[in-house]
């Protein structure tokens, strides 16, 4: 258990720049989600911490000490990898005694160890098998078992959930996020899975072309999104962008909506100043789908929500909501509304648009207004 | 599954037309063998006289034990074959074990610790896999001599193993590309070093390729005549050469039953080794291929 300090951290290979000024203050403990496209150097910078690759700039520090330039073996971390890479050769006993024979431990302790780890993995059975006897998510277990062994500063996860199937995969984030709650370790976890790191991160780092977008709580990342890539790559279905313009109507800021040829205009929220000299600009309005839901009686007097009517193109059930696509100044939008609610495509449906939780971005550069 | 009897009387017909030829196929290549073994349990006397292929009256030993350890191989004061075969055990034995251990660790440098040029380095070497050794001859006979080892074993396992290096290291670096670097990744972080990581995990999963390679080793620098006969002494010939000496010096009468016993006795641990490595090489090649 440790703090990271991760201090401009550049990594570069040949002329191909994939990290591009790395800044990222971890504390003891915290579970940190590293989530982004692919290529944008989320493992990259993975295995820069972990001492696998050298980086070209910028400095890493454990508990406040300097261990750029250490040794992998030194640094004190341990990994799971998105394969596993089990010995295939050694069976479970010993991949995890592995690394504690390295370290020269007495075989009483040694034992010991692999018997804690075995139990609270619930792997006590599989200790004389090979890897290649073993199922996905058994694999799975003993790959973080084999970190867990060490008692290292700091875990690194690099897309451990990935090969395992959807039922799986749910029960093991649950198993990682209770694993997390007991051991209280500081955890740096790469994913592609935006729900992954919404439901098992304590903050987020967004990345994308080297960069981080922004780094905050997933409420903080879902609610106040840095920019329209970070509002568009969480959440599922991603947020509506809207393309429109802000004008000055009865004495309020509000964006256009052009629905089923009628014009409505709905005032920004009251938060977002920066809005009143944008006044006569375009901007794209960013707007989540469960902020578009059919018409709930009690909540349609609230000042923050608006009705309108549009012509239903397509539905998509999902179970708990269907997904109902309608046309808004002539561009696609989702909205989420209750699955009898929902009407059948070509109809006319009421939809309850909330305005209190939107947000606004620069059509050109995509930041935040 | 065929219900239709015109249909399994043709699947009948092919099946049969298969092994047929391959029946034939199989005898084709038998043949010399059975005839090898035959003519060398037969006595001079009855070759003579009777037909050249023919079943043995009685089995005789006599021509195996004239060709390992009686016939007059040259101007040599010891007999047989026997001191050829030693000779090339001597050889064969280290110039394998050294070539295919030399191979594994190119091999795993080539794959998992790539430097700058490494690619251009093996690509080089695989030169090596290209060059006709007669080209090399002279060269290389300066080189041994250089060293002091020229006309010795040393000598020899020293030429077999420079040799066969660009093959070795071309079968473990081709079969380590294939496991997944992770790997090494994960033995680094549990703090293993470059040996650590060679012998504990790399070289216990190379046992497919090991087969492949030893097999191949074996049987180039077991059966090497080239080399054998350039750069031994009559102290270090192999047993190739051996055998080559015995039926082509022999004066008056050719015996052969001695040839066929001599070819056979220089060929048998090759066979050897492909018969008891073979199955280990299948079994090697399919461990581990049925999902878990």
């Amino acid at each position: 258990m440790a703090s990271l300090n991760i201090t401009n951290v550049e990594k570069s290979f040949g002329h191909t720049h994939i990290l591009k000024g790395i800044n990222m203050d971890i504390q003891d403990g915290e579970f940190i989600i590293l989530v982004g496209p692919s290529g944008c150097g989320k493992s990259t910078l993975m295995n820069c911490i972990a001492g696998l690759e050298e980086v070209t700039g910028g400095q890493i520090c454990i508990e406040n000490h300097d261990i750029t330039g250490v040794l992998p073996k030194d640094r004190d971390i341990a990994m799971v990898f998105q394969s596993y890479a089990l010995y295939p050769n050694m069976n479970v006993h010993k991949n995890i005694s592995f690394a504690l024979e390295i370290r020269k431990l007495p075989k009483a302790d040694i034992e010991r160890e692999v018997e804690r780890v075995a139990k609270l993995l619930q792997i006590e059975h599989l200790l004389d098998r090979k890897p290649g006897q073993l199922s996905g998510g058994q694999r799975q277990r003993v790959a973080m078992g084999r970190a867990l062994a060490r008692h290292p500063k700091i875990y690194l996860f690099d897309e451990p959930l990935s090969n395992l199937d959807a039922k799986l995969r749910v029960e093991m984030r649950t198993e990682i996020k209770k694993l997390h709650q007991r051991l209280g370790t500081t955890i740096v976890y790469v994913t592609h899975d935006q729900i992954e790191a919404m439901t098992l991160a304590d903050r987020i780092a967004v990345m994308k072309d080297g960069h981080i977008q922004q780094f905050g709580t997933p409420q903080e990342v879902y609610d106040n999104p840095a920019n329209r890539f970070v509002a568009g790559f969480m959440g599922s279905p991603s947020m509506n962008f809207i393309d429109t313009e802000l004008v000055s109507h009865e004495g309020q800021v509000c964006v256009k909506l052009l629905v089923l040829d009628q014009l409505h205009y709905l005032p920004t929220p009251s938060e977002e100043q920066g809005l009143k000299e944008r006044v006569g600009q375009k901007v794209v309005l960013g707007i989540r789908p469960e902020q578009i839901t059919h018409v709930i009686p009690h909540y349609a007097s609230n000042p923050s929500t608006f009705i309108v009517n549009a012509k239903i193109d397509v539905i998509e059930p999902t179970g708990p909501d269907t997904l109902v696509l309608v046309k808004m100044n002539e561009q696609e939008v989702n909205c989420r509304v209750e699955p009898h609610e929902a009407g059948k495509p070509g109809e006319t449906m009421s939809l309850m648009i909330n305005m209190s939780k939107t947000v606004f971005f620069d059509p050109i550069t995509g930041e935040r207004l | 599954m065929n219900t239709n009897p015109n249909r399994r009387y043709a699947d009948i017909t092919g099946r049969a037309l298969l092994y047929a030829v391959l029946g034939i196929m199989a005898i084709y290549y038998l043949l010399p063998l059975a005839l090898m073994i035959v003519t060398s349990f037969r006595s001079m006397d009855e070759i003579r006289m009777g037909q050249l292929i023919d079943w043995p009256t009685q089995l005789n030993l006599d021509a195996w034990r004239i060709a390992w350890s009686e016939a007059q191989i040259g101007a040599r004061s010891e007999r047989g074959l026997q001191p050829y075969f030693i000779n090339s055990m001597l050889i064969t034995l280290p110039a394998v074990a050294i070539s295919t251990l030399m191979g594994a660790v190119n091999g795993y440098v080539l794959s998992f610790w790539r430097f700058r040029g490494s690619n251009l380095f093996f690509g080089l070497l695989l030169f090596g896999c290209f060059l006709p050794f007669q080209a090399i001859l002279l060269p290389h006979a300066n080189v041994l001599g250089r060293m002091g080892i020229s006309g010795s074993i040393a000598g020899l396992i020293f030429t077999h193993v420079v040799y066969g290096l660009a093959f070795t290291t071309l079968f473990f670096r081709n079969y380590y590309v294939t496991l997944p670097g992770e790997l090494i990744k994960a033995a680094q972080l549990d703090g293993a070093g470059f040996w650590r990581i060679f012998w504990r995990i790399i070289l216990p999963l190379s046992t497919p390729i090991l087969t492949v390679c030893v097999i191949w080793q074996f049987t180039q620098v077991w059966n090497d005549f080239l080399f054998g006969v350039t750069f031994s002494d009559p102290s270090s010939q192999p047993v190739t050469v051996g055998l080559n000496n015995l039926v082509n010096s022999s004066t008056g009468e050719r015996r052969y039953n001695v040839d066929m016993a001599g070819a056979i006795i220089a060929a048998l641990p090759t066979l050897l080794v492909y018969v008891i490595a073979g199955k280990y090489f299948v079994r090697g090649l399919t461990a581990g291929s049925v999902k878990g």
